[in-house]
């Protein structure tokens, strides 16, 4: 990790590149975000088939998930490849193309959905042109993946480059394999497996997408940067390499979880609930291994505003890892499944988990390639309390509304009739969804705090680095 | 560790090892036979149908309803006889879903009449004032496009010949567009006198809500 090295011929731009686009396509996908929100307790807002909230669901979801997740890892993927191989990027032209198609891409997908174009596959619903385009993408990036790894002048790969390598090879496995359709027209297409077999690659796919989005580079970026702010090194080497090839065998055993007492044979749910309470193992690995990185250094926490980003980001992804395999039982998921609980649970994950660390990382690495420091470190502590307020209103709202409903589903009167009509059960919600909403508007000010530092940092003039 | 220094050794090694998981339960499962069950109660979709569920799909209404009722006791009760793999084969893709926002729909078939759902599509609220539906009184005004019916059916092998398509969708048009149709005030007053001898998207949307449980109810009745 040692970077003394002259910074000549390193390729910033495409970091740069990829770090704006993050933060715009997050800042439109919060945007949807909040509309879907309102809409859930005044459907007024249903004002068009485009802006119905059936569409604009899937617009928020790809928006941020692929917009913002995949942008924050590129343009944090591209900068840590070359730190760590002390290796400019071999192909620095296709870089610029991956990201001038990668926002192409994601325009035409948000168009294509809004005009419902809509395989329903989530989190794969665009059709096949644009399935085509990312494995193309895809492919773009990971050239210049493999092609700085054998040509890398650093010996050792570090722990964040292991996550990169399986995170570019699993996605590609899971994108092609799970949207593989037959084209009726160039705007539809129909999936080649069906029924109990199509829902099982589907969450096969949409777990560990989210496993290899969410989880595995956003672990890349906290093994770097964590110590990269606190000038501490990873407490335990051996106890990472068990977490990576503990984490990344047993996540693909667990997508049916999410199909818990569906059709699909039993068997293949009861692997996945097995696994899953696996996989709290090599999470919590990380998550103590983060912990024991500030042993003896927890001042940290108060003097530096990074470190507080890390550790709570870190934090909600250990809380999630326990609560996503304990839903994933088949009892509580009886109660908690479709109900607003598992809405919750996911969004602990991506506004506690990914955006912090995100942030956090874009907040050390952007005055770095600037060479300057950041405009307002007072700013970034309010965006800090705001997103973290605003998450877990959001958040632990959803627990109790889904708590709420998954009771008024299940409760029966003396005479073991139902007690509630579904609408009751709905309708009970509404408060939540309310509060869900102003929660969001909290956020969403905390990520414009966020989004406007970044862009100060920029337009700053270089001084000379500290490090 | 001298894996850490060979990339492409890695890679190979990270791929084998996220295809174990894979293959044990996604791979294997495609070629199992209890994955994909066929009853000769469970009918693919008409053409009309499958427009309509196209629709369904294209609107996006996996995202607040399920399609498959779960073996549990008030679930049953709330929504009908619990879902059986077999009712699935003609579904690609699969529209299970994952929230219920609004309720699960496997059993929605026959549970009301044609008018009960041109109403309720035209506004969820004047049914249910607190419903968080989107209206989608639209879909009767926009004429249903058949051009690709034929090829749908059959890149999905439903084993429909041309004229069967062709068949089914004139039936259709002239079941919903007779004047001894039962819901026939209810479609009249949402579809635009224009498009009242044809086949609106709405027509195709009830048709398919209408097929949904169905099979299974002459499945278990069978037993």
């Amino acid at each position: 990790m040692e970077e003394s090295m002259s910074e000549a011929g390193y390729d910033y731009k495409v970091v740069r590149g990829f770090t704006y686009s993050a933060l715009f396509w997050l800042v439109i996908g919060l945007v949807v975000g909040l509309w879907i929100a309102f809409e859930m307790f005044n459907p007024a807002l249903n004002l068009t088939p485009w802006l119905s909230f059936g569409r604009l669901r899937v617009v928020h979801t790809n928006g941020l998930g692929l917009g913002f997740g995949l942008a924050g890892i590129f343009a944090t993927a591209y900068y840590m490849l070359q730190r760590l191989t002390r290796t400019p990027l071999p192909f620095p032209g296709l870089a610029k193309a991956h990201l001038y198609l990668f926002n192409a891409a994601i325009a035409l997908a948000a168009v294509s959905l809004f005009a419902g174009m809509n395989t329903t596959k989530e989190y794969a619903e665009l059709e096949w042109p644009l399935d085509i385009g990312v494995v193309i993408l895809w492919v773009m990036f990971a050239v210049n993946v493999f092609a700085i790894l054998i040509k890398r002048k650093e010996k050792q790969m570090y722990i964040s480059l292991w996550y990169i390598i399986a995170m570019t090879v699993t996605i590609a496995v899971l994108y092609i394999v799970n949207n593989l359709e037959i084209p009726v027209t160039l705007f539809k297409s129909y999936s080649v497996y069906a029924g109990a077999n199509d829902a099982n690659v589907e969450w096969w796919y949409g777990h560990n997408i989210v496993g290899f989005i969410f989880t595995v580079p956003v672990l890349a970026m906290f093994y770097y940067f964590l110590p990269k702010a606190t000038g501490l090194p990873i407490y335990s080497h051996r106890l990472s390499i068990v977490s990576f090839w503990a984490l990344i065998f047993a996540y693909l055993w667990t997508g049916a979880h999410h199909l818990m007492l569906t059709p699909l044979p039993e068997w293949i749910q009861t692997v996945a609930i097995a696994f899953s309470i696996f996989l709290i193992a090599p999470s919590w690995g990380s998550v103590v291994n983060g912990y024991y990185t500030l042993q003896g250094n927890w001042d940290q926490m108060r003097t530096n505003y990074l470190v507080k980003f890390f550790i709570v980001g870190i934090t909600f992804y250990g809380l999630q890892t326990i609560q996503g395999p304990t839903q994933g039982l088949r009892t509580l998921n009886a109660f908690f499944h479709y109900t607003d609980w598992v809405v919750g649970h996911v969004h602990m994950g991506t506004m506690g988990w990914v955006a912090m660390t995100i942030s956090a990382s874009f907040y050390y690495m952007i005055p770095q390639i600037c060479r300057t420091k950041l405009y307002s470190i007072k700013l970034a502590n309010v965006h800090f309390w705001l997103i973290l307020v605003g998450q877990l209103t959001w958040t632990v709202t959803m627990w109790i509304g889904g708590i709420q409903q998954g009771a008024m589903w299940k409760a029966t009167n003396p005479d073991g009739s139902l007690m509630y009509s579904f609408l009751d059960g709905l309708v009970s919600l509404y408060p939540y969804y309310r509060l869900r909403f102003v929660a969001g508007i909290i956020y969403f000010i905390g990520i414009l705090v966020f989004a406007w530092n970044i862009f100060m940092t920029t337009r700053q003039q270089p001084v000379e680095a500290e490090v | 560790m001298g894996i850490n220094s060979k990339p492409v050794v890695f890679a190979v090694l990270s791929a084998a090892v996220i295809l174990v998981g894979t293959v044990v339960t996604v791979f294997v499962p495609l070629f199992m036979p209890s994955t994909q069950p066929a009853s000769p109660y469970v009918k693919p979709y008409t053409a009309v149908e499958l427009e309509g569920r196209d629709i369904y799909m294209r609107e996006g209404c996996n995202n607040c309803h399920t399609q498959t009722v779960r073996p549990l006791r008030t679930e049953v009760l709330r929504y009908g006889e619990y879902s059986k793999p077999e009712e699935f084969a003609y579904d690609r893709p699969f529209l299970w879903g994952s929230r219920r926002t609004g309720p699960d729909l496997a059993r929605i078939g026959g549970k009301y009449p044609d008018s009960w759902h041109y109403s309720h599509m035209e506004s969820p609220q004047r049914l249910f004032q607190k419903s968080n539906m989107p209206p989608y009184g639209w879909m009767a005004m926009n004429r249903l496009d058949i051009s690709n019916s034929f090829r749908k059916t059959s890149i999905l092998k439903y084993g429909y010949s041309e004229s069967d398509v062709k068949n089914q969708i004139d039936e259709y048009r002239a079941t919903v567009t007779s004047d001894s149709y039962p819901s026939k005030e209810s479609r009249d007053k949402i579809t635009p006198p224009e498009l009242r001898k044809d086949l609106t998207e709405m027509d195709a949307m009830v048709a398919y809500l209408q097929k949904l449980g169905r099979d299974v109810k002459n499945m278990e009745a069978a037993k």
